[in-house]
Protein backbone atom coordinates (compact mmCIF):
# COMPACT_ATOMS: atom_id res chain seq x y z
CA UNK A 1 0.00 0.00 0.00
CA UNK A 2 1.47 3.36 -0.90
CA UNK A 3 1.73 6.23 1.53
CA UNK A 4 -1.19 8.23 0.18
CA UNK A 5 -3.62 5.33 0.30
CA UNK A 6 -2.44 4.44 3.79
CA UNK A 7 -3.00 8.03 4.89
CA UNK A 8 -6.50 7.83 3.40
CA UNK A 9 -7.17 4.77 5.54
CA UNK A 10 -5.90 6.55 8.64
CA UNK A 11 -8.19 9.51 7.95
CA UNK A 12 -11.18 7.24 7.37
CA UNK A 13 -10.67 5.43 10.67
CA UNK A 14 -10.16 8.69 12.53
CA UNK A 15 -13.29 10.32 11.12
CA UNK A 16 -15.42 7.23 11.74
CA UNK A 17 -14.32 7.07 15.36
CA UNK A 18 -15.08 10.76 15.92
CA UNK A 19 -18.51 10.39 14.37
CA UNK A 20 -19.39 7.82 17.02
CA UNK A 21 -20.16 10.82 19.22
CA UNK A 22 -22.09 13.13 16.87
CA UNK A 23 -23.48 15.34 19.65
CA UNK A 24 -20.02 15.95 21.10
CA UNK A 25 -18.65 16.69 17.62
CA UNK A 26 -21.40 19.20 16.85
CA UNK A 27 -21.15 20.90 20.23
CA UNK A 28 -17.37 21.28 20.11
CA UNK A 29 -17.41 22.54 16.52
CA UNK A 30 -20.19 25.00 17.26
CA UNK A 31 -18.31 26.14 20.36
CA UNK A 32 -15.16 26.81 18.34
CA UNK A 33 -17.20 28.67 15.72
CA UNK A 34 -18.84 30.85 18.39
CA UNK A 35 -15.64 31.54 20.33
CA UNK A 36 -13.65 32.64 17.28
CA UNK A 37 -16.71 34.49 15.99
CA UNK A 38 -16.93 36.54 19.19
CA UNK A 39 -13.23 37.25 18.84
CA UNK A 40 -13.82 38.67 15.40
CA UNK A 41 -16.85 40.70 16.51
CA UNK A 42 -14.46 42.47 18.88
CA UNK A 43 -12.23 43.41 15.94
CA UNK A 44 -15.30 44.72 14.15
CA UNK A 45 -16.26 46.77 17.22
CA UNK A 46 -12.85 48.46 17.19
CA UNK A 47 -13.33 49.43 13.55
CA UNK A 48 -16.85 50.67 14.30
CA UNK A 49 -15.28 53.25 16.59
CA UNK A 50 -11.95 54.05 14.94
CA UNK A 51 -12.91 53.51 11.25
CA UNK A 52 -9.36 52.51 10.25
CA UNK A 53 -6.00 51.49 11.62
CA UNK A 54 -2.84 52.98 10.08
CA UNK A 55 -4.81 53.50 6.88
CA UNK A 56 -6.19 49.96 6.62
CA UNK A 57 -9.93 49.41 6.58
CA UNK A 58 -12.12 46.71 8.08
CA UNK A 59 -12.52 44.66 4.88
CA UNK A 60 -8.77 44.56 4.33
CA UNK A 61 -7.98 43.48 7.88
CA UNK A 62 -10.75 40.87 7.58
CA UNK A 63 -8.89 39.39 4.61
CA UNK A 64 -5.65 39.14 6.63
CA UNK A 65 -7.66 37.52 9.41
CA UNK A 66 -9.34 35.04 7.10
CA UNK A 67 -6.14 33.86 5.38
CA UNK A 68 -4.33 33.29 8.65
CA UNK A 69 -7.43 31.76 10.30
CA UNK A 70 -8.00 29.24 7.50
CA UNK A 71 -4.32 28.29 7.50
CA UNK A 72 -4.26 27.70 11.23
CA UNK A 73 -7.52 25.73 11.27
CA UNK A 74 -6.20 23.41 8.53
CA UNK A 75 -2.80 22.90 10.18
CA UNK A 76 -4.34 22.38 13.60
CA UNK A 77 -6.73 19.77 12.21
CA UNK A 78 -4.03 17.88 10.30
CA UNK A 79 -1.23 17.77 12.87
CA UNK A 80 -3.00 16.64 16.03
CA UNK A 81 -0.50 13.78 16.41
CA UNK A 82 2.36 16.27 16.71
CA UNK A 83 0.41 18.57 19.01
CA UNK A 84 -0.01 15.95 21.73
CA UNK A 85 3.24 14.12 20.89
CA UNK A 86 5.05 14.78 24.18
CA UNK A 87 2.30 13.62 26.50
CA UNK A 88 0.89 10.82 24.34
CA UNK A 89 4.01 9.31 22.78
CA UNK A 90 7.24 10.32 24.55
CA UNK A 91 6.18 10.24 28.19
CA UNK A 92 4.32 6.96 27.77
CA UNK A 93 7.03 5.40 25.61
CA UNK A 94 4.46 4.71 22.86
CA UNK A 95 6.81 6.25 20.31
CA UNK A 96 8.73 2.93 20.35
CA UNK A 97 5.75 1.30 18.66
CA UNK A 98 5.82 3.87 15.86
CA UNK A 99 9.52 3.26 15.31
CA UNK A 100 9.19 -0.47 14.75
CA UNK A 101 6.55 -0.07 12.04
CA UNK A 102 7.87 0.00 8.47
CA UNK A 103 6.51 3.47 7.73
CA UNK A 104 7.82 6.97 8.38
CA UNK A 105 7.03 8.47 11.78
CA UNK A 106 5.74 11.63 10.12
CA UNK A 107 3.12 9.69 8.15
CA UNK A 108 1.99 7.78 11.22
CA UNK A 109 1.67 10.93 13.33
CA UNK A 110 -0.20 12.76 10.57
CA UNK A 111 -2.58 9.83 10.43
CA UNK A 112 -3.00 9.69 14.19
CA UNK A 113 -6.06 11.92 14.08
CA UNK A 114 -7.74 14.28 11.65
CA UNK A 115 -9.45 16.62 14.06
CA UNK A 116 -12.90 17.06 12.61
CA UNK A 117 -13.98 19.64 15.18
CA UNK A 118 -11.58 22.15 13.62
CA UNK A 119 -14.28 22.56 11.01
CA UNK A 120 -15.83 25.11 13.40
CA UNK A 121 -12.81 27.38 13.26
CA UNK A 122 -12.38 26.78 9.54
CA UNK A 123 -15.98 27.71 8.82
CA UNK A 124 -15.68 30.91 10.85
CA UNK A 125 -12.52 31.98 9.01
CA UNK A 126 -14.17 31.20 5.65
CA UNK A 127 -17.24 33.28 6.53
CA UNK A 128 -14.96 36.20 7.40
CA UNK A 129 -13.20 35.61 4.08
CA UNK A 130 -16.47 35.89 2.14
CA UNK A 131 -17.29 39.14 3.96
CA UNK A 132 -13.78 40.46 3.28
CA UNK A 133 -13.97 39.67 -0.43
CA UNK A 134 -17.35 41.40 -0.72
CA UNK A 135 -16.05 44.47 1.10
CA UNK A 136 -12.78 44.79 -0.79
CA UNK A 137 -14.27 43.97 -4.19
CA UNK A 138 -11.71 41.36 -5.26
CA UNK A 139 -12.65 40.14 -8.72
CA UNK A 140 -12.87 36.59 -10.04
CA UNK A 141 -9.58 36.80 -11.85
CA UNK A 142 -7.13 33.97 -11.62
CA UNK A 143 -4.19 35.96 -10.27
CA UNK A 144 -5.56 37.15 -6.91
CA UNK A 145 -7.17 33.78 -6.19
CA UNK A 146 -3.99 31.89 -7.00
CA UNK A 147 -2.09 34.19 -4.66
CA UNK A 148 -4.63 33.72 -1.86
CA UNK A 149 -4.59 29.92 -2.28
CA UNK A 150 -0.80 29.90 -2.29
CA UNK A 151 -0.82 32.05 0.88
CA UNK A 152 -3.17 29.59 2.63
CA UNK A 153 -1.03 26.63 1.55
CA UNK A 154 2.13 28.34 2.79
CA UNK A 155 0.39 29.30 6.03
CA UNK A 156 -0.78 25.73 6.62
CA UNK A 157 2.80 24.53 6.06
CA UNK A 158 4.16 27.17 8.43
CA UNK A 159 1.75 26.37 11.28
CA UNK A 160 2.39 22.65 10.75
CA UNK A 161 6.10 23.39 10.99
CA UNK A 162 5.58 25.16 14.33
CA UNK A 163 3.69 22.13 15.68
CA UNK A 164 6.39 19.75 14.39
CA UNK A 165 8.98 21.88 16.22
CA UNK A 166 6.89 21.72 19.38
CA UNK A 167 6.85 17.91 19.08
CA UNK A 168 10.60 17.81 18.38
CA UNK A 169 11.23 19.74 21.58
CA UNK A 170 9.45 16.96 23.49
CA UNK A 171 12.34 14.56 22.71
CA UNK A 172 14.34 16.59 25.22
CA UNK A 173 11.66 17.92 27.56
CA UNK A 174 9.54 14.71 27.57
CA UNK A 175 6.41 16.75 28.24
CA UNK A 176 4.46 18.76 25.70
CA UNK A 177 5.37 22.39 26.16
CA UNK A 178 2.63 24.93 25.72
CA UNK A 179 5.23 27.48 24.70
CA UNK A 180 4.39 26.83 21.03
CA UNK A 181 0.97 28.36 21.75
CA UNK A 182 2.60 31.78 21.67
CA UNK A 183 3.50 31.12 18.03
CA UNK A 184 0.27 29.38 17.00
CA UNK A 185 -2.54 31.24 18.78
CA UNK A 186 -0.32 34.26 19.36
CA UNK A 187 0.74 34.12 15.72
CA UNK A 188 -2.86 34.15 14.58
CA UNK A 189 -3.47 37.19 16.78
CA UNK A 190 -0.42 39.03 15.47
CA UNK A 191 -0.77 38.15 11.78
CA UNK A 192 -4.44 39.15 11.55
CA UNK A 193 -3.29 42.76 11.48
CA UNK A 194 -1.03 44.25 8.80
CA UNK A 195 2.63 44.09 9.79
CA UNK A 196 3.29 47.79 9.28
CA UNK A 197 1.43 48.39 12.56
CA UNK A 198 4.21 46.81 14.54
CA UNK A 199 7.59 47.91 15.82
CA UNK A 200 10.54 47.11 13.54
CA UNK A 201 11.99 44.29 15.69
CA UNK A 202 8.63 42.55 15.78
CA UNK A 203 8.14 42.98 12.03
CA UNK A 204 11.56 41.46 11.40
CA UNK A 205 10.77 38.56 13.71
CA UNK A 206 7.54 37.84 11.80
CA UNK A 207 9.36 38.04 8.48
CA UNK A 208 12.69 36.28 8.97
CA UNK A 209 12.41 34.07 12.09
CA UNK A 210 8.83 32.78 12.03
CA UNK A 211 7.66 34.03 8.63
CA UNK A 212 4.00 34.58 9.53
CA UNK A 213 4.02 37.85 7.63
CA UNK A 214 5.08 36.03 4.48
CA UNK A 215 1.94 33.89 4.47
CA UNK A 216 -0.56 36.68 5.13
CA UNK A 217 0.64 40.27 5.13
CA UNK A 218 2.85 40.26 2.00
CA UNK A 219 0.66 38.20 -0.37
CA UNK A 220 -2.60 39.77 0.84
CA UNK A 221 -1.17 43.28 0.48
CA UNK A 222 -0.32 42.35 -3.12
CA UNK A 223 -3.89 41.14 -3.73
CA UNK A 224 -5.27 44.34 -2.23
CA UNK A 225 -3.07 46.45 -4.50
CA UNK A 226 -1.18 47.93 -1.57
CA UNK A 227 2.21 46.51 -2.46
CA UNK A 228 3.83 49.92 -2.04
CA UNK A 229 3.09 49.89 1.71
CA UNK A 230 5.27 46.85 2.33
CA UNK A 231 8.52 48.16 0.89
CA UNK A 232 8.98 44.94 -1.10
CA UNK A 233 8.74 44.72 -4.93
CA UNK A 234 5.24 43.63 -6.01
CA UNK A 235 6.38 40.59 -8.02
CA UNK A 236 8.27 39.26 -5.03
CA UNK A 237 5.28 39.63 -2.66
CA UNK A 238 3.32 36.84 -4.33
CA UNK A 239 6.19 34.41 -3.89
CA UNK A 240 6.76 35.00 -0.15
CA UNK A 241 4.41 32.18 1.02
CA UNK A 242 7.11 29.80 -0.22
CA UNK A 243 8.96 30.63 3.00
CA UNK A 244 6.23 28.75 4.86
CA UNK A 245 7.29 25.56 3.07
CA UNK A 246 10.95 26.32 3.78
CA UNK A 247 10.06 26.65 7.47
CA UNK A 248 8.27 23.28 7.40
CA UNK A 249 11.29 21.74 5.66
CA UNK A 250 13.64 22.98 8.37
CA UNK A 251 11.24 21.76 11.06
CA UNK A 252 11.11 18.26 9.51
CA UNK A 253 14.90 18.18 9.22
CA UNK A 254 15.16 19.00 12.96
CA UNK A 255 12.50 16.37 13.62
CA UNK A 256 14.68 13.68 12.01
CA UNK A 257 17.58 14.83 14.15
CA UNK A 258 15.31 14.53 17.20
CA UNK A 259 14.17 11.02 16.25
CA UNK A 260 17.81 9.87 16.08
CA UNK A 261 18.39 11.41 19.50
CA UNK A 262 15.33 9.71 21.03
CA UNK A 263 15.77 7.37 23.96
CA UNK A 264 12.70 5.63 25.26
CA UNK A 265 11.42 6.45 28.73
CA UNK A 266 10.98 2.71 29.08
CA UNK A 267 7.65 3.01 30.82
CA UNK B 1 -20.32 33.52 63.29
CA UNK B 2 -17.55 32.86 65.79
CA UNK B 3 -13.94 32.22 64.89
CA UNK B 4 -14.18 28.48 65.51
CA UNK B 5 -17.18 28.25 63.16
CA UNK B 6 -15.04 29.67 60.37
CA UNK B 7 -12.20 27.21 60.90
CA UNK B 8 -13.09 24.55 58.31
CA UNK B 9 -13.45 27.19 55.57
CA UNK B 10 -10.14 28.75 56.50
CA UNK B 11 -8.52 25.30 56.51
CA UNK B 12 -9.76 24.35 53.03
CA UNK B 13 -8.70 27.77 51.73
CA UNK B 14 -5.16 27.31 53.08
CA UNK B 15 -4.78 23.77 51.82
CA UNK B 16 -5.93 24.69 48.30
CA UNK B 17 -3.83 27.85 48.25
CA UNK B 18 -0.64 25.98 49.09
CA UNK B 19 -1.41 23.23 46.59
CA UNK B 20 -2.01 25.72 43.78
CA UNK B 21 1.25 27.55 44.49
CA UNK B 22 3.11 24.37 43.49
CA UNK B 23 2.44 24.76 39.77
CA UNK B 24 5.53 26.84 39.07
CA UNK B 25 6.40 25.54 35.61
CA UNK B 26 2.90 26.35 34.38
CA UNK B 27 3.25 29.81 35.90
CA UNK B 28 6.51 30.50 34.06
CA UNK B 29 5.09 29.32 30.73
CA UNK B 30 1.93 31.34 31.34
CA UNK B 31 3.95 34.42 32.20
CA UNK B 32 5.89 34.21 28.92
CA UNK B 33 2.67 33.81 26.97
CA UNK B 34 1.05 36.79 28.67
CA UNK B 35 4.07 39.03 28.02
CA UNK B 36 3.90 38.11 24.34
CA UNK B 37 0.14 38.80 24.12
CA UNK B 38 0.48 42.04 26.04
CA UNK B 39 3.20 43.24 23.69
CA UNK B 40 1.10 42.49 20.60
CA UNK B 41 -1.95 44.17 22.12
CA UNK B 42 -0.04 47.30 23.14
CA UNK B 43 1.20 47.70 19.55
CA UNK B 44 -2.22 47.08 17.99
CA UNK B 45 -4.09 49.46 20.30
CA UNK B 46 -1.50 52.21 19.95
CA UNK B 47 -2.00 51.97 16.19
CA UNK B 48 -5.78 52.29 16.58
CA UNK B 49 -5.47 55.22 19.01
CA UNK B 50 -2.99 57.01 16.72
CA UNK B 51 -5.77 57.47 14.14
CA UNK B 52 -7.79 60.65 13.58
CA UNK B 53 -10.89 59.52 15.51
CA UNK B 54 -10.95 60.70 19.15
CA UNK B 55 -10.69 57.90 21.71
CA UNK B 56 -12.61 57.75 25.00
CA UNK B 57 -9.40 56.49 26.65
CA UNK B 58 -5.93 58.00 26.42
CA UNK B 59 -3.01 55.86 25.25
CA UNK B 60 -1.61 55.87 28.80
CA UNK B 61 -4.91 54.59 30.23
CA UNK B 62 -5.19 51.96 27.50
CA UNK B 63 -1.68 50.58 28.01
CA UNK B 64 -2.18 50.39 31.79
CA UNK B 65 -5.46 48.58 31.12
CA UNK B 66 -3.74 46.05 28.82
CA UNK B 67 -0.86 45.20 31.17
CA UNK B 68 -3.00 44.98 34.30
CA UNK B 69 -5.51 42.94 32.30
CA UNK B 70 -2.75 40.46 31.41
CA UNK B 71 -1.49 40.46 35.01
CA UNK B 72 -4.90 39.61 36.45
CA UNK B 73 -5.99 37.29 33.64
CA UNK B 74 -6.20 34.27 35.93
CA UNK B 75 -8.71 36.02 38.17
CA UNK B 76 -11.36 35.52 35.51
CA UNK B 77 -13.69 32.57 36.11
CA UNK B 78 -12.56 30.70 33.00
CA UNK B 79 -13.87 27.31 33.98
CA UNK B 80 -15.40 25.22 36.72
CA UNK B 81 -13.11 23.58 39.28
CA UNK B 82 -11.73 20.55 37.38
CA UNK B 83 -11.44 18.55 40.60
CA UNK B 84 -15.09 19.04 41.50
CA UNK B 85 -16.02 18.11 37.94
CA UNK B 86 -14.08 14.87 38.37
CA UNK B 87 -15.94 14.23 41.63
CA UNK B 88 -19.25 14.65 39.83
CA UNK B 89 -18.22 12.08 37.24
CA UNK B 90 -16.81 9.54 39.68
CA UNK B 91 -19.58 9.90 42.25
CA UNK B 92 -17.22 11.13 44.96
CA UNK B 93 -19.44 14.18 45.12
CA UNK B 94 -21.49 12.20 47.65
CA UNK B 95 -18.71 12.69 50.22
CA UNK B 96 -19.16 16.45 49.86
CA UNK B 97 -22.69 15.96 51.17
CA UNK B 98 -21.41 14.24 54.30
CA UNK B 99 -19.26 17.11 55.55
CA UNK B 100 -20.74 18.83 58.63
CA UNK B 101 -20.24 22.27 57.08
CA UNK B 102 -22.18 24.66 54.92
CA UNK B 103 -21.66 23.15 51.45
CA UNK B 104 -21.78 26.42 49.57
CA UNK B 105 -19.38 28.23 51.92
CA UNK B 106 -16.99 25.28 51.71
CA UNK B 107 -16.87 25.39 47.91
CA UNK B 108 -16.70 29.17 47.98
CA UNK B 109 -13.57 28.97 50.17
CA UNK B 110 -12.03 26.56 47.64
CA UNK B 111 -12.85 29.03 44.86
CA UNK B 112 -11.29 31.95 46.76
CA UNK B 113 -8.04 29.97 46.99
CA UNK B 114 -8.20 29.24 43.27
CA UNK B 115 -8.83 32.90 42.43
CA UNK B 116 -5.97 34.22 44.60
CA UNK B 117 -3.06 31.73 44.49
CA UNK B 118 -2.60 31.40 40.71
CA UNK B 119 -3.35 35.07 39.94
CA UNK B 120 -0.80 36.18 42.55
CA UNK B 121 1.90 34.02 40.95
CA UNK B 122 1.09 35.52 37.56
CA UNK B 123 0.45 39.13 38.55
CA UNK B 124 3.55 39.87 40.59
CA UNK B 125 6.20 39.22 37.90
CA UNK B 126 4.05 40.98 35.30
CA UNK B 127 3.71 44.13 37.42
CA UNK B 128 7.44 44.03 38.20
CA UNK B 129 8.43 43.66 34.56
CA UNK B 130 6.09 46.23 33.04
CA UNK B 131 5.97 48.66 35.97
CA UNK B 132 9.60 48.61 37.14
CA UNK B 133 11.94 46.93 34.64
CA UNK B 134 10.57 48.51 31.44
CA UNK B 135 10.58 52.10 32.83
CA UNK B 136 14.11 51.69 34.22
CA UNK B 137 15.27 50.58 30.76
CA UNK B 138 13.76 53.73 29.29
CA UNK B 139 10.65 52.08 27.80
CA UNK B 140 8.26 53.50 30.37
CA UNK B 141 6.00 54.78 27.61
CA UNK B 142 5.12 51.17 26.71
CA UNK B 143 5.03 49.82 30.26
CA UNK B 144 2.67 50.08 33.20
CA UNK B 145 2.47 53.62 34.52
CA UNK B 146 2.05 54.61 38.19
CA UNK B 147 -1.52 54.78 39.57
CA UNK B 148 -3.48 58.02 39.23
CA UNK B 149 -3.08 59.04 42.89
CA UNK B 150 -3.55 58.04 46.52
CA UNK B 151 -7.33 57.93 46.21
CA UNK B 152 -7.00 55.77 43.09
CA UNK B 153 -4.73 53.33 44.94
CA UNK B 154 -7.15 52.96 47.85
CA UNK B 155 -10.16 52.54 45.56
CA UNK B 156 -8.17 50.12 43.39
CA UNK B 157 -7.32 47.91 46.39
CA UNK B 158 -10.96 47.91 47.51
CA UNK B 159 -12.06 47.07 43.97
CA UNK B 160 -9.55 44.20 43.67
CA UNK B 161 -10.84 42.72 46.94
CA UNK B 162 -14.34 42.85 45.47
CA UNK B 163 -13.01 41.23 42.26
CA UNK B 164 -11.86 38.22 44.30
CA UNK B 165 -15.25 38.03 46.02
CA UNK B 166 -17.14 38.35 42.73
CA UNK B 167 -14.90 35.98 40.76
CA UNK B 168 -15.23 33.36 43.49
CA UNK B 169 -19.02 33.74 43.45
CA UNK B 170 -18.89 33.22 39.66
CA UNK B 171 -16.61 30.18 40.04
CA UNK B 172 -18.83 28.59 42.66
CA UNK B 173 -21.87 29.18 40.48
CA UNK B 174 -20.07 27.35 37.66
CA UNK B 175 -19.27 24.47 40.04
CA UNK B 176 -22.91 24.25 41.06
CA UNK B 177 -24.00 24.25 37.41
CA UNK B 178 -21.60 21.36 36.79
CA UNK B 179 -23.34 19.37 39.51
CA UNK B 180 -26.67 20.16 37.90
CA UNK B 181 -25.66 19.30 34.33
CA UNK B 182 -23.30 16.45 35.30
CA UNK B 183 -20.57 17.65 32.94
CA UNK B 184 -18.20 20.59 32.89
CA UNK B 185 -17.91 20.68 29.09
CA UNK B 186 -21.02 22.69 28.29
CA UNK B 187 -20.45 25.16 31.13
CA UNK B 188 -16.82 25.78 30.18
CA UNK B 189 -17.53 26.19 26.46
CA UNK B 190 -20.10 28.87 27.27
CA UNK B 191 -18.39 30.82 29.99
CA UNK B 192 -14.89 31.38 28.58
CA UNK B 193 -15.91 33.55 25.57
CA UNK B 194 -18.39 35.47 27.77
CA UNK B 195 -15.75 36.18 30.39
CA UNK B 196 -13.09 37.26 27.91
CA UNK B 197 -15.37 39.67 26.03
CA UNK B 198 -17.55 41.16 28.75
CA UNK B 199 -14.81 41.62 31.37
CA UNK B 200 -12.80 43.82 29.01
CA UNK B 201 -9.96 41.31 28.70
CA UNK B 202 -10.23 41.23 24.90
CA UNK B 203 -10.90 44.93 24.33
CA UNK B 204 -11.12 47.62 27.03
CA UNK B 205 -14.87 48.07 27.54
CA UNK B 206 -14.84 51.89 27.07
CA UNK B 207 -13.50 51.36 23.52
CA UNK B 208 -16.57 49.34 22.48
CA UNK B 209 -19.28 51.23 20.54
CA UNK B 210 -20.98 54.06 22.42
CA UNK B 211 -24.49 52.55 22.23
CA UNK B 212 -23.27 49.45 24.09
CA UNK B 213 -21.80 51.42 27.01
CA UNK B 214 -24.87 51.57 29.33
CA UNK B 215 -25.25 47.80 29.09
CA UNK B 216 -21.52 47.20 29.49
CA UNK B 217 -21.40 49.22 32.72
CA UNK B 218 -24.14 47.27 34.45
CA UNK B 219 -23.43 43.67 33.43
CA UNK B 220 -21.68 41.52 36.06
CA UNK B 221 -18.50 40.70 34.10
CA UNK B 222 -17.39 44.36 34.15
CA UNK B 223 -16.71 43.98 37.87
CA UNK B 224 -14.17 41.22 37.19
CA UNK B 225 -11.58 43.34 35.39
CA UNK B 226 -12.86 46.54 33.83
CA UNK B 227 -13.75 48.41 37.05
CA UNK B 228 -10.43 48.09 38.95
CA UNK B 229 -8.36 48.66 35.81
CA UNK B 230 -10.09 51.95 35.02
CA UNK B 231 -9.89 53.03 38.66
CA UNK B 232 -6.12 52.43 38.65
CA UNK B 233 -5.44 54.72 35.71
CA UNK B 234 -7.91 57.34 36.88
CA UNK B 235 -10.28 56.80 33.95
CA UNK B 236 -12.89 56.12 36.60
CA UNK B 237 -12.62 58.42 39.64
CA UNK B 238 -14.64 59.98 42.46
CA UNK B 239 -18.26 58.96 42.68
CA UNK B 240 -18.20 56.94 39.45
CA UNK B 241 -15.50 54.77 41.03
CA UNK B 242 -17.58 54.34 44.17
CA UNK B 243 -20.54 53.46 41.97
CA UNK B 244 -18.46 50.76 40.25
CA UNK B 245 -17.53 49.33 43.67
CA UNK B 246 -21.22 49.28 44.57
CA UNK B 247 -22.09 47.34 41.39
CA UNK B 248 -19.33 44.84 42.15
CA UNK B 249 -20.76 44.32 45.66
CA UNK B 250 -24.36 44.00 44.46
CA UNK B 251 -23.43 41.44 41.78
CA UNK B 252 -21.44 39.43 44.34
CA UNK B 253 -24.44 39.25 46.68
CA UNK B 254 -26.80 38.33 43.81
CA UNK B 255 -24.51 35.60 42.45
CA UNK B 256 -23.96 34.11 45.90
CA UNK B 257 -27.73 34.01 46.44
CA UNK B 258 -28.26 32.42 43.02
CA UNK B 259 -25.48 29.88 43.59
CA UNK B 260 -26.93 28.94 46.97
CA UNK B 261 -30.44 28.53 45.59
CA UNK B 262 -29.31 26.33 42.69
CA UNK B 263 -27.04 24.31 44.95
CA UNK B 264 -29.88 23.60 47.37
CA UNK B 265 -32.03 22.29 44.52
CA UNK B 266 -29.23 20.36 42.82
CA UNK B 267 -28.09 18.70 46.02
CA UNK B 268 -31.65 17.76 47.00
CA UNK B 269 -32.09 15.93 43.70
CA UNK B 270 -28.52 14.65 43.46
CA UNK B 271 -28.19 11.22 41.95
CA UNK B 272 -24.74 9.85 42.56
CA UNK B 273 -23.00 8.20 39.65
CA UNK B 274 -21.89 4.71 40.54
CA UNK B 275 -18.52 3.54 39.50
Amino acid sequence: MNAIRLYGRYVGVSLRSQMQYPASFLLTSAGAFAATGVDFLATWALFARFRQVAGWHFGEVALFYSVIGVSFALADGLTRGFDIFGDQFVRTGDFDRLLVRPRSTVLQLLGYELRATRIGRLAQALVVGVVAIRLTGITWHLAPWATLLFAVAGGTALFSGILVLQATLAFWTVESLEIANTLTYGGVEAAQYPLDLYARWFRNFLTFVVPLGCVSYFPVAAVLGKADRTGVPAQLLQLTPALGFVFLGVALWLWRYGVRHYTSTGS
Amino acid sequence: MTASALRPYHAVFRARFQLLLQYRAAAIAGFGTQCWWGTIKVMIFSAFLAGPVASPMTLRETIDYIWLGQAFLMLLPWSADPELARMVRSGDIAYERLRPVDGYAYWYARAVARRTATPLLRAMPMVLLTGVVLPSLGYGRWGLGPPAGIAAVLLFIASMALVVALASAFSTLLDVLVVMTLSERGVNILVAPLAIVFSGSLIPLPLLPEWLQPFMQYQPFAGLLDSPLRIYSGHLGGWSAVGALGRQAVWTVLLVALGRAIMRRAMARLQTQGG
